[in-house]
């Protein structure tokens, strides 16, 4: 059980910053929420996994669960829901704002998406301040481009 | 402890906490209720905090109990010297940034007290708590609310920002977590005191686990404290947050200093057996980069609020490296400098927003402008500003960073502080008198129509400058606090029979 735990919270975490170093806020957010997940299952492991048993000792229980790291993770999980909550308002805020789902907020200069690029939602490169502060990650930004096509 | 005192250490959570739902109960239409309810609850923590640390002062520790559980098991408050004149010096900032938002700043959207009121409980609770698990629900207090106050009033640029601030500030819960959770399976402990004592106690076989541990939790708070090479979010989200907000995060950075310095003194200090100076290594080194690369960074800032960013991550970066030595002198100056770089950042923010009011066609960018409505008021105030910052006499930062020298000198790293502390400073005495000469100097034209004179704005960063000065005339009993505050931090012992034995 040990091992399957640690393989699942492995995954989880190559996923969630696999998903994390893309560049658009919608597989960001997907990717926060795949490594919460992978913390909360590592924070249930801390407390040592049985199956079956009680984390209440009562008279007679023999087999217990420190019921601490559960409450622990009660608290994270309700943090992490609002925190998943927040971002995704700010992410579609930010889409509007800036014209880009990008993390960084480019103007959308090539097709990459056909639904993106119908909306009518593509800034015109005048935004000097973006173009000139984020020349550093374009490149990152065409790679993903090109990748997408290729899918 | 007896009575109403034995309830104090809990008053600095509480009453911002409290407010902030006053504030939201009275409806977003009462903007004079938010005003006053944001005034009275900022002034009666400052209050409450100078009362914090006369108790504190004297070496006293107060353990406030939350449920009055028996300690090591129930959520604690402790209040020691550090921890309150933390909270004292963030009540001075907060009263600064509520008064500067009164005249205007806070009608650009809805419950700007109501959010700065939550920062405020979370970044007291932050100073205050003894719970390494607490510590983190405080953080997400914190940061939920500093979202919310850095996106205020909405924009572009602050959606940018905003982005990568909370995906970064995302990232670095997950870490806090499984760094606490790792803590909590290998000692079963949460109370930093009794960590403190697990960890001293823990077999050799299990030291790389709780240093692997101690490590995340130092990414963490690097990240909080913006050390190189985590940085990169703070010049760009400052920048772009409005300019109560942005004096109201001069702190935050220390919040990620203060845990810091709690950390490694408390649990991972040099009694700690396999934990032992986790971060003795890495902590003198990642500083003396961060003062570098705010230094560089500040030459080639092209706005003035960037400019003011990097300078801030440089004097994080000085701090720091006085932390990082372990010394009593090291701490003491450092803290004694932390206390006169947070005011004058939060101080800079401000005459920076005074400036960008009066420059409205080209902001706060660094380029030929018309003059500015009242160029000789602001213009004394940037300029005791900029001198604070970069630390010349007469005011506390030379003392400040002539201490942490002081401290250094003949340490291993001593020599590398030296060259960037003391050219770093010429580099930030260079970027400031580009950036005074450019905006108050190099005009042409006529003040901009639509400007107005600052008025009762001007109250703010005047005050904050009056804190400056009021650093260096009572330097000696304000350093001799810092020293005494380090003789604490150096002994955890004291902390630690405090909280273990704490009862009523």
């Amino acid at each position: 059980m040990e091992n399957l735990m640690a393989v699942g919270i492995g995954t989880l975490v190559a996923c969630g910053v696999f998903l994390i170093l893309r560049a658009r806020t919608f597989p960001v957010i997907l990717g926060l929420t795949l490594l919460s997940y992978a913390v909360n299952l590592f924070l249930v492991s801390m407390g040592r996994l049985q199956g079956g048993a009680p984390p209440i000792v009562v008279e007679g229980t023999e087999r217990y669960v420190d019921p601490l790291p559960q409450a622990l993770v009660l608290t994270a999980i309700v943090i992490g829901f609002g925190m998943t909550a927040f971002i995704v308002v700010l992410s579609l805020g930010a889409r509007f704002a800036t014209g880009s789902d990008h993390v960084d907020g480019l103007p959308v200069l090539m097709g990459d998406h056909d639904s993106d690029s119908a909306d009518g939602a593509v800034t015109p490169p005048g935004n000097q301040s973006g173009v000139v502060m984020n020349q550093a990650s374009s490149p990152a930004r065409d790679a993903d481009g090109a990748e997408g096509e290729v899918r | 402890m007896n009575g109403a005192i034995s309830h104090l250490p809990v008053l600095p959570v509480l009453v911002p906490f409290v407010s902030a739902f006053i504030c939201l109960l009275l409806g977003a239409e009462t903007r004079r209720a938010h005003r006053v309810t944001g005034i009275v609850a900022t002034l009666v923590s400052l209050a409450v905090s100078v009362m914090l640390v006369m108790q504190a002062g004297s070496g006293d520790m107060m353990v406030y109990r939350a449920g009055a559980w028996p300690s090591p098991f129930g959520i604690m408050l402790v209040v020691d010297r550090l921890s309150s004149l933390m909270v004292l010096l963030t009540d001075v900032v907060a009263l600064s940034a509520v008064l500067y938002a009164v005249r205007g700043g806070d009608s650009r959207g809805r419950f700007f007290h109501s959010f700065l009121q939550l920062q405020l409980a979370g970044v007291h609770g932050a100073f205050l708590t003894g719970d390494l698990f607490n510590l983190f629900v405080f953080f997400e207090i914190l940061l939920i609310a500093s979202y919310c106050l850095l996106m205020f009033g909405g924009g572009e640029g602050r959606a940018r920002a905003g982005v990568h601030y909370v995906v970064l500030n995302l990232i670095g819960s997950a870490l806090f977590l499984i760094a606490v959770g790792t803590l909590y399976g290998v000692t079963g402990a949460l109370n930093m005191a009794h960590l403190s004592v697990r960890i001293a106690e823990m077999p050799a076989m299990d030291a790389a686990v709780v240093r692997a541990a101690g490590l995340l939790l130092l990414i963490v708070f690097a990240l909080k404290a913006a050390v190189m090479p985590l940085y990169f979010w703070l010049p760009n989200a400052y920048a772009n947050a409005s300019a109560p907000v942005a004096a109201l995060f001069a702190i935050m950075t220390k919040v990620g200093v203060y845990c810091i310095l709690r950390v490694c003194t408390l649990m991972f200090g040099p009694l700690a057996g396999a934990g032992a100076d986790v971060a003795l290594p890495w902590l003198l080194p990642a500083a003396v980069a961060t003062s570098a690369f705010g230094f560089v960074g500040a030459l080639a800032s092209r706005n003035l609020r960037t400019m003011i960013g990097y300078l801030l991550i440089a004097s994080v970066g000085t701090m720091l490296a006085g932390f990082g030595l372990f010394s009593r002198e090291g701490i003491g100056g450092a803290l004694y400098y932390l206390l006169h770089s947070t005011v004058t950042y939060a101080a800079l923010f401000l005459i920076a927003d005074l400036v960008v009011r009066q420059r409205d066609d080209v902001g706060d960018t660094l380029v030929q402008g018309a003059p500015l409505h009242e160029n000789g008021r602001i213009s004394a105030l940037f300029f005791i500003g900029a001198i604070a910052s970069v630390g010349l006499p007469p005011l506390a930062g030379f003392t400040g960073k002539a201490l942490i020298l002081g401290a250094a000198n003949f340490t291993a790293g001593g020599i590398w502080l030296w060259t960037v502390t003391l050219l770093g400073s010429l580099f930030a005495i260079v970027s400031l008198t580009r950036a005074g000469i450019i905006i108050f100097w190099n005009t042409s034209g006529t003040p901009a129509p639509s400007s107005t004179a600052s008025g009762y704005r001007f109250m703010a960063p005047a005050g904050l400058v009056a804190v400056l000065a009021a650093l260096v005339m009572f330097a000696g009993p304000i350093s001799t606090y810092a020293d005494r505050v380090a003789d604490q931090l150096l002994t955890p012992g004291d902390y630690v029979s405090a909280v273990l034995r704490a009862t009523d």
